[in-house]
């Protein structure tokens, strides 16, 4: 096997890797928290469904978690196998956040095992939501550092070649990188988004399947509310994303909304086809992409032209863009009519059709996870280290990583299907109707015993 | 003592850490199948269950721990390691992929699925063997520099002797490490049928732990001379570690104090383990890496030692709070507890 294709089945093995990952990560991410508010509303509101709520949740978490960590595991170790000269590099400037992620990770870990193993351990309830704060916490913060670690790859600082050897490192700097802040509250707050919409998709589910239970009304009604939060949070924060591109890397902008020449008062273009250098079909917003880059209807936007061809990103990300943007506001849309729909006591958002988009609304974030890291990871080709080292450079040279793509592939098949199949399996078997029948009456059987336990 | 050696010594004990607690997983998995094979699984799931439970997730990041903190520390480990060991490793990765999920699948998520259990039990067994590669190359001999690029040659590695001697060795030391702390896990839980088939297991497994040891210092005098030679300069560590292994077995015969048993078999393995490493240097990758030609850039040494000792700052009353509430809680152990989990 020449380079070429060790450079093309590294590509394709990481990204897989990647794209299997996030999923479970990104759960992983905001579910502690969304357990953490559901057990915090069971308290505060002496209401013992939010109670089993958390309870619930946090069951189904530990499944997608273990996922989550032994993907998480590849993708870590995999950066060193399939790019070997990149982490060479890279080590001595951003170890340092990598390193800060393991301890995160393992100070979540720690407290996730006590979290599940002691349930009914306390008498106060509220002793027992304080060892939800450090998973949650750790859950977030190695999002946090991770994502530093990608930001400095978008935006290299903190050290000079001189000749050939990297000198005057300072870890700090290139931590604290201008991709840094948007990237970080983008990745974390799509996290958050994106599990509260998951959640309120089973809960609309489950009330779509028959079950009419106040239960999943209140789990509906939570996640819905937190979902519109962290989706305006995200909307906002992807408009300050959009003028860090603008700033620091216009050939990734430039080339999501195929923006060619630099011009004011450009337009923001939604779908379409390209031909040649014209663009057919699209939805034109006029004086948008001004605003989106600079704030300023009337300012010039730079265009791909003024980049040498070899360094423009490959011009389909324009659609991983409109993906990802137009599902956002979609969400917007689906959360907010329904918060309002509360309020004003609007009948529809009850209705079966309704809950039905609701539903959708699980999937549809996670396609809008996926499309967002594409679009961020393919916007950067063809560099590693933006201006720095290119993909190719950087890639393995060992002639066996096509195999090694079959097995992971059928790695992440098995691991799919199993999840799914768990999943289902611990749900189904135990509906939540059941679960507060069989807690009522271990109640009971307590007190006629007399020595209550919790 | 300079920041090199410092990097290494962290690094050695947080490998030392993961060898400790995965043997015990690994072959707490294994034992676990086994039992489901030979029928005898009502007497030893529920203490494996008891201990693994809380505790598998925190297993894991040791490794993950060693190998960030590796490349942290040593980036041109990335470079000779992360080129060369792509199948290995990347079999490695797999196979703990499968055993993570699948514990989790089996243990939350459809209790006593026998496929499941074999599935991981099997994949415990082949882990340590896999990940043991990395020790063999650190020998060096297996890897040639083609245009500066390092190759792995998988005939020699294949063919020698001292591969095989410590692909043996992980497997015995794992069911050996495993089955003398469950062992003592189980005499805690007052499970006397689980101790006893358990003592039973690690008094089997002693024997081929120690004799693979001793066939790898020999195996090592014609592989790697310099290596040797310095072996044989520590040997009072290597002594020491014989005699507290002698120590651990004459404990389990006994039936007497399994606790004294597990210390005294964490203190044979960190002597041989640390004499072993010692010996070792100043090579990473015998001839081709030494730590000081690898080691990163002072500002990120200094960096990463900060940041260390502020995490462990907060890693170690996290731990010893774990350990507490589960490893060391009599009602716990024994199952008193009302802690079905969530």
């Amino acid at each position: 096997m020449g380079n070429e294709e060790a450079v093309f089945f590294s590509r394709v093995l990481t990204e897989l890797t990647l794209s299997f990952h996030i999923i479970y990560a990104t759960i992983g991410v905001g579910v502690p928290l969304m357990i953490m508010i559901a057990q915090w509303v069971g308290i505060k509101k002496n209401d013992e469904h939010y109670i089993l709520l958390a309870r619930r949740w946090a069951r189904g978490f530990v499944i997608t978690v273990a996922v989550g960590v032994v993907t998480g595991t590849a993708i870590g170790m995999q950066l060193s196998l399939l790019w070997p000269n990149f982490m060479e590099l890279a080590g001595h400037v951003i170890a340092l956040p990598l390193f800060m992620e393991t301890f995160a990770f393992f100070f979540e870990a720690i407290f996730l095992g006590i979290y599940l193993y002691t349930w009914d351990r306390f008498d106060n309830q509220k002793k027992h939501l304080l060892l939800l704060v450090p998973v949650a916490l750790g859950a977030s913060f190695s999002a946090v550092f991770i994502t530093i670690v990608n930001a400095f790859m978008n935006a290299p600082q903190g050290f000079d070649i001189v000749d050939g050897n990297l000198v005057n490192i300072q870890p700090l700097v290139a931590m604290f990188n201008p991709a840094m802040p948007t990237k970080v509250a983008h990745v974390v707050i799509t996290a958050y988004m994106t599990s509260a919409f998951v959640l309120a998709a089973i809960a609309a589910f489950r009330l779509l399947k028959g079950s009419n239970h106040e239960y999943h009304k209140k789990a509906l009604f939570l996640t819905m509310k937190l979902g519109l939060i962290f989706s305006i949070g995200a909307a906002v924060i992807g408009d300050f994303s959009g003028k860090y591109l603008a700033e620091y890397q216009p050939e990734k902008l430039a080339a999501a909304e195929w923006h060619f020449e630099t011009e004011g008062e450009a337009p923001l273009m939604l779908y379409g086809v390209l031909d040649g250098q014209e663009v057919k079909y699209a939805i034109k917003i006029p004086y948008a992409l001004s605003i989106l880059a600079h704030s300023d209807p009337t300012a010039e936007v730079i265009g791909l032209n003024e980049f040498p061809e070899d360094e423009i990103p490959p011009l389909y990300i324009h659609y991983l863009f409109d993906t990802m943007v137009m599902i956002g506001m979609f969400m917007i849309l689906i959360s907010g009519l329904y918060w309002l729909g509360r309020h004003l006591r609007w009948q529809f958002i009850h209705s079966r059709w309704y809950r039905w988009l609701i539903v959708a609304g699980g999937p549809l974030t996670i396609i809008a996870i996926e499309a967002g890291w594409w679009f961020a990871e393919v916007g950067r080709q063809p560099w590693i280290l933006r201006d720095i080292m290119k993909v190719p450079e950087a890639a393995t040279t060992s002639g066996h990583v096509d195999t090694m793509l079959y097995l992971f592939a059928a790695l992440y098949l098995v691991l799919g299907v199993g999840s799914v199949v768990v999943l289902r399996r611990m749900f189904r078997n135990n509906p939540v109707e059941r679960e507060i029948a069989d807690r009522e009456a271990e109640a009971i059987e307590g007190n006629r015993k007399g020595g209550d336990h919790r | 003592m300079s920041l090199e050696v410092l990097g290494i010594t962290v690094l050695m004990t947080f490998l030392f850490g993961y060898i400790i607690v995965g043997a015990i997983d690994f072959g707490a998995g294994f034992f676990n199948a086994y039992s489901l094979l030979t029928g005898k699984e009502r007497i030893l799931t529920n203490v494996i269950q008891r201990y693994l439970s809380p505790v598998w997730e925190v297993t894991n990041v040791f490794l993950v721990f060693f190998f960030v903190g590796m490349v942290g520390f040593f980036p041109s480990t990335a470079f000779y390691y992360g080129t060369t060991m792509l199948v290995p490793l990347s079999i490695a990765l797999i196979l703990l992929a499968i055993r993570g999920s699948y514990y989790a699948f089996e243990t939350y998520g459809a209790r006593g699925h026998k496929g499941y259990s074999f599935m991981y039990g099997l994949a415990g067994l082949l882990l340590p063997a896999s990940l043991s590669i990395v020790l063999t190359i650190s020998e060096g001999g297996f890897i040639d520099m083609v245009d500066g690029q390092p190759v792995l040659d998988y005939g020699a590695l294949f063919t020698s002797p001292l591969t095989w001697s410590i692909v043996f060795l992980s497997i015995a030391a794992t069911l050996y490490i495993s089955a003398v702390f469950l062992t003592w896990y189980a005499d805690k839980a007052g499970d006397r049928d689980a101790t006893e088939l358990l003592r039973k297991y690690a008094l089997i497994w002693s024997l081929p732990t120690i004799i693979t040891a001793g066939g790898i210092v020999w195996e090592l005098r014609s592989h790697n001379a310099e290596h040797y030679n310095q072996l044989l300069g520590l040997w009072w560590m290597f002594a020491l570690s014989g005699a507290l292994f002698i120590g651990t077995v004459y404990l389990l015969w006994k039936r007497h104090n399994y606790g004294l048993a597990v210390w005294l078999l964490i203190g044979q393995f960190a002597l041989a383990f640390y004499g072993y490493g010692i010996a070792h240097y100043p090579y990473l990758l015998y001839p081709h890496l030494t730590i000081h030609d690898s080691f990163t850039n002072p500002a990120m040494a200094t960096a990463l030692i900060i940041a260390f000792i502020l995490g462990l700052g907060l890693l170690i009353p996290s731990l010893y709070l774990l350990l507490r509430l589960f490893l060391f809680n009599k009602d716990y152990v024994k199952g008193r507890k009302k802690d079905e989990h969530a």
